[in-house]
């Protein structure tokens, strides 16, 4: 075991996925000789060479078409969207043609796109979004979205192994933020099981991503209050684990559903309402939602902070429901 | 809401035999009631007067629901009870429904959304309502810690623990003198409405109607179907009902029909089909030492089929035989039956012909595997062959007998041989047994 960063996990993962099979290669802006963005593919080019470490225009549109054809040929490309953001530009291929094709003519499209995600460092409205919900919507996609650096290292693998196009979202500010032991051996982290982040008794929260930070100091600061607080890092959210949330809400009764995507039509509607329609009868509170206001996500650092959901807001939440 | 019947849960009352006020004595009928196994009359299960009736009629309830109320035993009613108004809705002072969730909880601090409802109703959530409806508690006795005294899940809980029910059955008010308590609300089944254009007309759908449509849709989706039929010259079974319909009627009282015999000989063939009358359970398949046999029976007015059942066959001779057939199909008729009488048939005989049919192709009855038809006994020119291996045409009587099976545990030869033995037995027929 070695201690990586989040960001170090993910190139761990790629890198030991590319050594594994030749089949893999990467495709995306500046990811060649600068590295990636973020730095996530620094040396691959050294080691891979240039035709398995693909510098592309700046045409999201013409990334997912390649990786789309090539996957049809047989090979298993890692497309890099240099922000989430950016990949409405390739909603076209992604969502018409990758994620019907196994559908229409039974074939697979083995595609990861890797999706730098997520807010809270003044990125501003087209650098800060978290847009799985849209993607979770779309039959034939799944939706991946790591909390933890031996989670996003095993979920890659799972996600470049797997037959259908695969969303990954990697949340930007746990790159060098978060650090955690990650074997250094080959492994896998199935996609749609979730992970009980912290036992419970009292009230669950179900979040995913970088929440799953947020979501623990606020359950620590209520350890003073007695209240005990469980935690599920649902890991996927397309394919999600129904079983492990209702699981959880059977035992608490009380839930919140926390994300740092929009509130309206998140992917936080979804969990609540399968809660009401399959646990209702084991609710002791209404279902509470925390995310982000219905707006672009904002620049200006005091406006981006109260945009995303803070630790205090979670702790009220998680108040609100203790006293119900 | 009598349990009548171990797999019984849900009863609809259909009519009231004694009204509020009206005395009633002990087993004296008093209601009937409509489960999707049988109909069925209630006895009183004390003397007294009915005081008040709390499930009206048309309404569905489950099993362990209070229906009315018997009071005193003199005939007198008791002293000016409140004027029992067929009170159209739930009383007022059951719990209030859940208020609508508030909306967007803008600021932390919103308003107790567990407002309190009229009377001493208080909100319950769904899972305190299912914790005390699982241990018979009376949410409205726990004390609440909950924001307005709400109860919670771990309110509740610790009555659990602490030993089950608080005595919420008595009467919040003891000293109140005659006024009866006030009646729980009816589980009444929401229905959705139909849409309805001109010229149609609507009638609710009963629980046998319901039980039918649910058990018939369930056996095609369960069972392999297939029919196979046979002719069979009854010649014999004509004659010896002629002979012994007299001394049956004068002696027992009872008629020996068709059906008896073939109901007899059915269940003498049985014993080499043991498949016949097996079941496929899961992965294994169950055969038997016994037949319960089942006779289908219409009820009167199309209002649905009912199949009792007749235990323990394989010991009754002719005479037992039509002893018994006239025994369920007079309860059947009479609402007699009791649920029990409809279980754990092992293979089924059913009757279409009366009305001339020739043939057809019945539904099994789950889980039995398969269902003998008869039909309409005719008249047909019919060739014989003489011991000297002329053939001649003879006017024989003559009736078509089906054997529905289930393909998935009876093959067709199998089921070919069966109907083969039953009409040699048939045909052959001595004496009170075939």
């Amino acid at each position: 075991m070695a201690e990586l960063t989040y960001l170090q996990a993910i190139s761990d993962g790629l890198r030991t996925e590319m050594r594994r099979d030749k089949r893999v290669f990467l495709i995306g802006e500046d990811v060649g000789v600068y590295g990636g963005a973020f730095k996530v593919s620094l040396g691959f080019q050294e080691e891979f060479g240039p035709w398995r470490v693909v510098d592309a225009p700046l045409a999201e549109t013409a990334i997912l078409g390649a990786c789309t054809g090539a996957s049809m040929m047989g090979m298993r490309p890692v497309a890099e969207m240099q922000f989430a953001d950016f990949v409405s530009c390739a909603w076209d291929q992604l969502v018409t043609v990758a994620a019907k094709q196994r559908w229409r003519a039974g074939t697979p499209v083995p595609i990861v796109v890797r999706l730098p995600s997520g807010g809270g460092f003044s990125g501003g409205p087209f650098h800060s979004q978290n847009p799985e919900s849209s993607f979770a919507h779309i039959p034939g996609l799944k939706c991946v979205c790591p909390a933890t650096p031996e989670d996003a290292k095993g979920l890659l693998i799972s996600a470049i192994e797997d037959p259908n196009p695969v969303l990954f979202f990697e949340h930007k500010h746990l790159y060098r933020r978060i650090k955690g032991e990650v074997p250094e051996e080959r492994y896998t982290v199935p996609i749609g099981k979730a992970r009980t982040h912290r036992l419970g008794n009292d009230i669950s929260i179900i979040t995913w991503g970088a929440m799953v930070y947020t979501a623990e100091e606020a359950a620590q600061q209520l350890e003073g209050d007695g209240v005990s607080v469980e935690i599920l890092d649902l890991r996927t959210v397309m394919p999600w684990d129904k079983a492990a949330v209702l699981d959880s809400v059977r035992k608490t009764s009380k839930v919140i559903v926390l994300h740092e995507d929009n509130r309206t039509g998140g992917f936080g509607a979804e969990i609540a309402a399968t809660i009401a329609e399959e646990a209702f009868e084991d609710l002791d509170a209404p279902v509470k939602r925390i995310a982000a206001p219905d707006t672009p996500v904002p620049f200006s650092p005091p406006l981006e902070k109260a945009f995303i959901p803070q630790v205090d807001d979670v702790v009220a939440g998680l108040r609100d429901l203790a006293a119900y | 809401m009598p349990q009548m019947g171990v797999s019984v849960s849900e009863g609809t009352i259909t009519k009231w035999l004694k009204q509020e006020g009206e005395h009633v004595e002990a087993d004296e009928p008093l209601l009937e009631i409509s489960t999707d196994k049988v109909d069925t009359e209630v006895p009183s299960p004390a003397t007294g007067t009915l005081v008040q009736i709390l499930v009206r009629e048309g309404e569905t309830v489950d099993v362990g629901t209070k229906l009315g109320q018997i009071g005193g035993t003199s005939g007198a009613p008791a002293p000016a009870p409140a004027p029992p108004a067929p009170a159209p809705a739930p009383a007022a002072d059951t719990p209030a429904p859940a208020p609508p969730p508030a909306p967007a909880p803008a600021a932390p601090a919103q308003a107790p959304p567990a407002a309190e409802a009229s009377g001493n109703g208080k909100f319950v959530s769904p899972v305190v309502a299912r914790i005390a409806s699982e241990h018979g508690i009376d949410p409205n006795q726990v004390p609440g810690t909950g924001r307005g005294g709400r109860v919670t899940k771990q309110d509740i809980l610790a009555v659990v623990e602490a030993g089950g029910p608080t005595t919420s059955s008595e009467p919040a008010a003891p000293a109140a003198p005659a006024a009866p308590p006030p009646p729980p609300p009816p589980v009444a089944r929401p229905q959705a409405q139909p849409v309805v254009s001109a010229g149609e007309t609507v009638e609710p759908v009963s629980a046998m109607r319901r039980g039918i449509a649910e058990h018939m849709r369930r056996s095609v989706d369960t069972a392999a179907h297939v029919t196979s039929a046979i002719e069979v010259d009854m010649s014999r079974i004509v004659a010896a009902r002629e002979s012994l319909k007299k001394e049956y009627q004068s002696a027992y009282g009872v008629n020996p029909t068709y059906l008896a015999f073939i109901g007899t000989a059915a269940v003498s063939t049985l014993k080499d089909y043991p498949y016949i009358n097996g079941e496929l359970r899961g992965d294994s398949i169950v055969t038997r030492n016994f037949v319960n046999l089942g006779i289908a029976v219409e009820l009167a007015e199309g209002k649905g089929l009912i199949v009792p059942v007749i235990r323990n066959a394989e010991g009754l001779n002719l005479l037992g035989m039509a002893r018994s057939i006239a025994d369920i199909a007079a309860r059947a008729r009479d609402k007699k039956l009791l649920p029990d009488d409809v279980q754990g048939g092992t293979f089924t005989i059913t009757n279409p012909g009366g009305y001339g049919t020739f043939h057809g192709t019945p539904v099994i009855n789950q889980p039995q595997s398969a269902i003998l038809g008869t039909y309409a006994l005719v008249k047909r020119p019919w060739v014989v062959t003489d011991e000297n291996g002329n053939d001649a045409l003879a006017i024989k009587p003559m009736m078509n007998i089906t054997l529905t099976y289930d393909h998935r545990l009876v093959d067709g030869a199998y089921a070919g041989r069966f109907l083969r033995d039953l009409r040699q037995r048939l045909e052959g027929w001595e004496g009170d047994g075939g």
